[in-house]
Order: C-alpha cells, then structure tokens, then sequence
C-alpha cells in the first residue's frame, strides 16, 4: 500500500512543507522484464494542499515524476495552531492524505 | 459480526480520504488548473504541450525564474528540481521535459499563502532541455536548462 509523509517546519515567518509519497508512478510504458508484458499505468494525477480546510495549493502530474515522489513548498501566513492537510488522487481512483497541526511542533 | 476495531479504522479513512479529495475538487472550480486534464498530458512534442496548456499565448524569456537543475544526472529516473521566482502574482507553474514522451511533468497552482517555489524529482528519458513556465498576472514567462542524462555512467 501507499504511505503519505508530511513535515512542517517553520522557518523565518514562512513554512516549508516537505511531502513524501510512497507510489510506483508507472507511466504505462515499462515493460515487466520477465513477462514482457506492459506494466499498466500507474501514477498519481492530483495533489492538493490544504489549510484548515481551504485550498492553498494544488498540483496535476503524470508519469514524468519520479516514482516514490518528493515535493516541497513554503508556505505563508501558516499559524500555530493550522492543520495542513495533503491530499493525493490517482489514475486507478486510489488516494491518500497525511495531515499535521503547526502547534504540534513547536 | 466481527468487525475489529482495526478493520473500522482501515476503512473509516479509505472512505474518508474520498470524501475529501471529492471536497478538494468541490473548491476550486474557478482555478484555471484545477482539473487533471488528459490533453495536458497526452504523449506529444514540446510545442504541441504548450499549445494545449496555454492555447498558444507568447511565452517571454525571464531571468526572474531561478531554476536549480543539475548539470548532469547520473540517474535518468530521479533528477531533482527547485524553480522559484521573484514574479509578482505567480498563479501556476509548469514543469516540462523537452523529449519525454509526455513532456509536462506536473503543473502547481499557487494561491496567495504559497510561495513561488516549488521543489519536485522529475524523470528524463534523454539529454534534453527541462523548461519552468510560470503564469503571472496574466503573462507567460519561462526558463529553460539543459540536462546531460549518462546512463550507466559512461558519460555523455
């Protein structure tokens, strides 16, 4: 199964959100070495970030991303106390979340 | 009937993560990404991809967009990227491999809380140009950096 990671880490008023995604991110052009057949597409499409509940980034992607995906962003006007909620989706309707309170941290 | 306790939980959050991903999409109709598109990602040339994403807008040359790409990878399969900007009002940026069969990697719309930054790991079938298009304020800007892909370390 997937495993989402998230880590928040505040930083000189701004907030990077680290992100790590467990996903093979098969693009559907790879071949299984023994059977030779193709290894269907795999790959997760969206990724949104949320805090308290409102959209504050989102993302769209496809096979090009390397497998196990790692992202990272800085946010703004994060306070303690604000949950950041990640959200994936994939093109086989799998989907995963992690979610961490500022406060938790610090 | 037996249904453990960690069974419930196993399924409290499957259903629950599709509520929300369903909510996430619910809230943001008015974002001009907001939706996976298929003729985005559709396999093609470059120019065909930049057509679809951007209906053929001109796209300026920038040197407000800092790209932070090696110079060469060893690994065709992991080639970090960091694109960030001094642009004002960044609404999107989208990360494109020349000659993968697939050229947009991905395309992040940032709202007023994010900053225009983005750090991701790309692959790259081939030695090719890696181009960051940013949309700010209505206008196209982009960058574009050459990567060397030596398979099996022999060079480039």
């Amino acid at each position: 199964m997937t495993k989402t990671k998230i880590r928040l880490n505040p930083k000189n008023g701004k907030t990077e959100l680290k992100i790590l995604i467990a996903h093979p991110m098969e693009h559907g052009r790879n071949r299984d070495l023994e059977t030779q057949e193709l290894i269907p597409a795999h790959f997760i499409k969206t990724l949104t970030v949320s805090q308290n509940g409102k959209t504050v980034l989102s993302a769209q992607m496809a096979g090009s991303i390397s497998k196990n995906p790692y992202f990272a962003f800085w946010l703004k006007g994060i306070e303690n106390g604000d949950l950041i909620r990640v959200n994936w989706v994939d093109n086989q309707g799998l989907s995963g979340s992690a979610e961490q309170r500022l406060a938790e941290l610090s | 009937m037996t249904y453990s306790r960690r069974k419930f939980l196993r399924h409290a959050t499957t259903s629950g993560c599709y509520v929300i991903a369903a909510c996430a999409g619910l809230m943001t109709p008015g974002q001009v990404f907001a939706e996976w598109a298929e003729d985005y990602f559709s396999p093609g040339k470059l120019e065909q991809t930049l057509d679809r994403l951007f209906a053929g807008a001109d796209i300026a040359d920038s040197a407000a967009i800092s790209l932070n790409l090696p110079l060469i990878a060893e690994d065709g399969a992991v080639v970090p990227i960091k694109v960030s900007s001094t642009l004002n009002d960044v609404e999107s940026i989208a990360i494109l491999v020349e000659k993968n069969p697939v050229p947009l990697a991905a395309i992040f719309t940032l709202s007023e809380n994010a900053d225009h930054f983005v750090s991701a790991q790309l692959k790259m079938a081939e030695t090719c140009d890696v181009i960051a298009v940013i949309k700010a304020g209505d206008q196209l800007y982009s960058a574009r950096q050459q990567v060397k892909v030596t398979i099996g370390g022999c060079g480039g």
